[in-house]
């Protein structure tokens, strides 16, 4: 069995940390003795939740304890046949080591990158500081040399370039050309794809596994995506709440894992093919009969099968059976849809139309107008010319101008439920404060209207005089949901409203929406960079590529029979399993 | 690069007019609060005794009897030819009668700033990098103190520690013959300078603290860290130099204040610079002098917020180089 080969080479890796625990400056353990080994040439993947320890885990390799930690206890040892512990090491030892045998890939290069430095200078720092290169002009074509390692161009002229004259994929690249530059034995790579597109993501990630592979450097990747984790990885540990509680092979954990918590985490992960259960209800364009949770949390069956059978009909081209809309009209209706700014043409000539009680998915990777898009609709955006017609009314351009029927029609739900909801306020009154704005002034009334929003959210009475700070992600964008809903909206915009969540709390999300969806026949558009979310959310897919739709159609057509080159190069690139 | 270039210089140029029309506002301002003084200059100067023909005569040397706006324009004009008028109490050239006096207040302001911005910094720095020690705790402590003290009670604190009761080592008012240069008698510059330091440093070093934790928590830092490099050169190479772009604004507006603030100081240590000058000429009712010196203190004032705004475009790259494409 693979998991007994590790267990049997546990003191011969490259690197072995044994007992690992971690606990805040106020006494609270959150890394409960964790142990792995790490092997040349080959990748561990540390999977988990934000909160799991994870990143802590990766940072302890390396001697390192964030604003808050205090130093950890157990065993880091490098199979460089010193005996000597990481933790225990002195400063100007730890300093050697770092970034010359381990190294750090971060997670978000675009903040790790110093912003006032040339990234060559950036990358020759590194060497000069473990005096690799006997002189700057050797270290120049060592510099010179890792960056073609990693597919960028290395002349001068490139190295002289800050990091925001970069795209987010080439500064991660820079990131790990930085963390090769001194040829280290161990790389730790914290979630280093997460805020990249598919067809970055794939780049970078065949990079790391070329360079791993011919560097002979064993691999420790942090990393929440468990498509990225089968694509890469040769074993992988999961962890929750600072406990390593599956550990094996890759192929094992993902196709037979053992923990049930790693079946729960399996099966939070939206496919492309639509086929598993994401959240408590079944994918919307999949086989099975959706399922949808009776008033009473028992599934009502009898009624969702309805449903289902309109969602499908709504995917085909005839008419509609459902008693809530016996005709369905087009809600909406974007007509050449332009929006430039100087030469730069961010949406040139966008044309759709949403029914009533259809979910749309607009997908585009970063710098497609897919944002800017929704911001127009909603009218945030104030700069566009064509048309947008809501209920065959052609709407003002910005939200002043609108009426505020109109602007209480089209509600918006922002990417971060971090920023998006005032630190300062209790859930209850920012959730009131779109009903102050569409003149409600009972304060009773409003108070029900709320509650009965935060129910719908399944959030309840009982988070209404919480504030921000003490609520989860999960449960800020709820609050946030329930914000843009307490209105009774006719199209539900969401931008992004995922992504900065875990996969759990994504598909309790995704289970959210599907149900607002059908039990209150809302529209909604949903705007992500993620395609494999399409079949759990959406009967359409527009695909937007540099501010043009190149692909529209039903979510299945344009998944199972992409027209464009462009469709089918993103669906090439989806990371998958199974 | 060329057109990032225009964009800079466009920058600027906006900038600069934003700036000449706030002058002109304020000269419009200043000439009008002048007017406003109360009795008349003539009057002032020659006292009760003087005769209404001799009266006449100064009113007309003086050309108080022109209109109104013809007044303004004729002193508009002369600020940009270097003719501020003539002093009513001296008689002699504001233009002479203030040079000693801008000479004197830059070296008093000059010296504070060499003191506060370093030390500031440096102090700001240390007591970021301490977080939560002892050293840290006591500067916030004492900053906090200084910076909600009025410069006159830190003036007045000073004297009653070395000039008067406890030691007394240094002179509480600076005594140089008319004339001569105040440097020439450095220990009368002791206690106005550090008076006008200490107003000064508080703010420099609780800012340059406030964005130094902020630059130690990012990321490029930690990332530096991480690639072993060493503490000294982390905290030189890669925080300090983000840290500054928003102290340098904080340290503008501590030096126009200077500009403003060292009246009271200068007052308080009868240091003959602009401060005094200022207080003598609106005892006085000496129009032209306080004209002046509004005007220079304003344009102090302007410039100095320009050269922040200055500082602040080129320690950014990202707003003097082009975007990704």
């Amino acid at each position: 069995m693979s998991t007994n080969i590790i267990e049997t080479e546990v003191t011969t890796g490259a690197l072995c940390a044994t007992d690992l625990r971690v606990e805040t400056d106020a006494g609270v353990e959150i890394l409960h003795g964790i142990s792995f080994t790490l092997q040349p040439g080959r990748i561990l993947a540390l999977v988990g939740e934000s909160g799991s320890g994870k990143t802590t885990a990766g940072l302890a390799c390396m001697g390192h304890f964030r604003q808050g930690l205090a130093k950890g206890t157990g065993t880091v040892s490098l199979g460089d046949g010193g005996a000597r512990n990481i933790l225990d090491l002195p400063d100007h030892q730890l300093r050697r080591l770092r970034g010359k045998t381990i190294s750090y890939v971060p997670q978000d290069p675009a903040l790790s990158l110093n912003p006032s430095m040339r990234i060559g200078e950036q990358i020759a720092e590194t060497l000069r500081v473990h005096q690799i290169g006997a002189t700057d002009s050797a270290r120049r074509l060592r510099v010179a040399e890792v960056l073609a390692e990693v597919g960028l161009s290395n002349d001068r002229a490139y190295q002289r370039r800050y990091p925001h004259q970069l795209s987010g994929g080439q500064q991660q690249r820079v990131g790990i050309a930085m963390a090769f530059a001194c040829r280290p034995s161990v790389i730790v790579l914290d979630e280093p794809t997460t805020g990249l597109d598919v067809t970055t993501q794939a780049v970078v990630l065949q990079t790391i596994d070329e360079l791993a592979e011919r560097h002979q450097v064993a691999g420790l990747y942090i990393t929440h995506d468990l498509a990225v984790v089968a694509q890469i990885a040769d074993e992988v540990a999961v962890m929750l709440e600072g406990d390593i509680v599956e550990h094996g092979a890759t192929d094992q954990v993902l196709y037979s894992p053992r923990h049930a918590y790693t079946r729960r985490l399996l099966a939070a992960v939206p496919d492309l093919a639509g086929k598993r259960r994401v959240g408590l209800v079944e994918a919307i364009t999949g086989e099975q009969p959706l399922v949808v949770p009776g008033p009473h949390g028992v599934p009502d069956t009898t009624g969702a099968i309805s449903q289902v059978d309109d969602a499908k009909l709504l995917s085909g081209t005839g008419p509609r059976a459902t008693p809530a809309a016996a005709d369905p009209q087009p809600l909406m209706r974007v007509r050449d849809l332009s929006l430039s700014y100087g030469e730069h043409k961010v949406l040139d000539g966008i044309g759709f139309q949403l029914l009533e009680g259809e979910s749309m998915m607009l997908l585009g990777e970063s710098g497609s107008g897919k944002t800017t898009l929704s911001r127009c609709v909603a009218g945030l955006n104030d700069e566009y010319t064509g048309s947008i017609e809501l209920f065959g009314k052609e709407l003002a351009t910005g939200t002043r101008a609108r009426s505020s029927e109109d602007r209480r029609r089209i509600q918006y739900v922002f990417q971060s439920p971090f920023s998006s909801l005032n630190p300062r306020r209790t859930i209850a009154e920012s959730v009131g404060v779109p009903l102050q704005m569409s003149g409600i002034s009972d304060k009773r009334k409003r108070r029900a209207l709320v509650l009965e929003a935060l129910d719908q959210v399944k959030l309840g009475e009982r988070f209404m005089e919480r504030r921000p700070g003490d609520l989860s992600g999960g449960e800020r964008q709820r609050a946030a949901i329930a914000r843009a809903l307490v209105n009774a909206p006719s199209l539900l915009v969401c931008d992004e409203i995922t992504s900065a969540l875990d996969v759990s709390v994504q598909a309790s999300i995704l289970d959210l929406l599907r149900t607002l969806q059908t039990d209150h026949n809302m529209s909604m558009l949903f705007v992500t960079h993620n395609i494999a979310l399409a079949r759990h959310i959406s009967q359409r897919l527009a695909v937007l590529q540099m501010g043009k739709i190149v692909d529209i159609g039903t979510t299945d057509d344009v998944l199972d029979n992409p027209q464009h080159r462009y469709t089918q190069e993103l669906l090439a690139n989806v990371p998958t399993f199974k | 690069m060329d057109r990032s270039y225009q964009v800079i210089t466009r920058m600027i140029a906006k900038r600069l007019l934003v700036s000449l029309i706030i002058l002109f506002i304020v000269s419009l301002l200043v000439f009008v609060a002048t007017l406003l003084l109360p009795g008349d200059p003539a009057q002032a100067i020659l006292g009760q005794q003087a005769t209404p023909e001799r009266l006449a005569a100064l009113r007309e040397q003086m050309n108080l009897n022109d209109p109104v706006f013809v007044r303004y324009f004729t002193w508009l004009g002369g600020l940009f030819t270097g003719n501020l008028g003539y002093s009513a109490a001296t008689g002699g050239p504001v233009t002479a009668l203030l040079a000693d006096r801008i000479q004197s207040s830059l070296v008093l302001m000059g010296l504070a700033a060499l003191i506060s911005i370093p030390v500031g910094i440096i102090v700001g720095t240390f007591s970021a990098l301490k977080r939560g020690r002892a050293f840290d705790n006591a500067t916030t402590g004492v900053s906090l103190v200084l910076a909600s003290l009025p410069e006159f009670v830190i003036g007045i604190g000073l004297v009653a520690l070395f000039s008067t009761s406890v030691f007394k080592i240094l002179p509480s008012v600076t005594m140089a013959p008319p004339g001569e240069a105040v440097w020439n008698y450095p220990v009368q510059l002791v206690l106005p300078t550090i008076t006008l330091a200490l107003v000064v440093t508080p703010y420099i070093v609780r800012m340059m603290r406030a964005t130094m934790l902020e630059v130690l928590d990012s990321g490029f830092v930690e990332m530096a860290r991480l690639k072993g490099v060493p503490e000294r050169q982390v905290v030189l190479r890669h925080a300090v130099p983000h840290a500054l772009a928003p102290v340098a604004q904080v340290i503008a507006i501590q030096l126009a204040w200077m500009a403003g603030g060292v009246v009271v100081i200068e007052f308080l240590f009868r240091y003959p610079g602009i401060g005094q000058a200022l207080v003598d000429a609106v005892a006085n009712r000496d129009v032209q002098v306080v004209q002046a010196l509004s005007i220079l203190i304003a344009a102090a004032y302007i410039v100095v917020n320009l050269l922040a705004d200055l500082v602040g475009i080129f320690t950014n790259p990202k707003l003097r180089t082009e975007k990704a494409a």
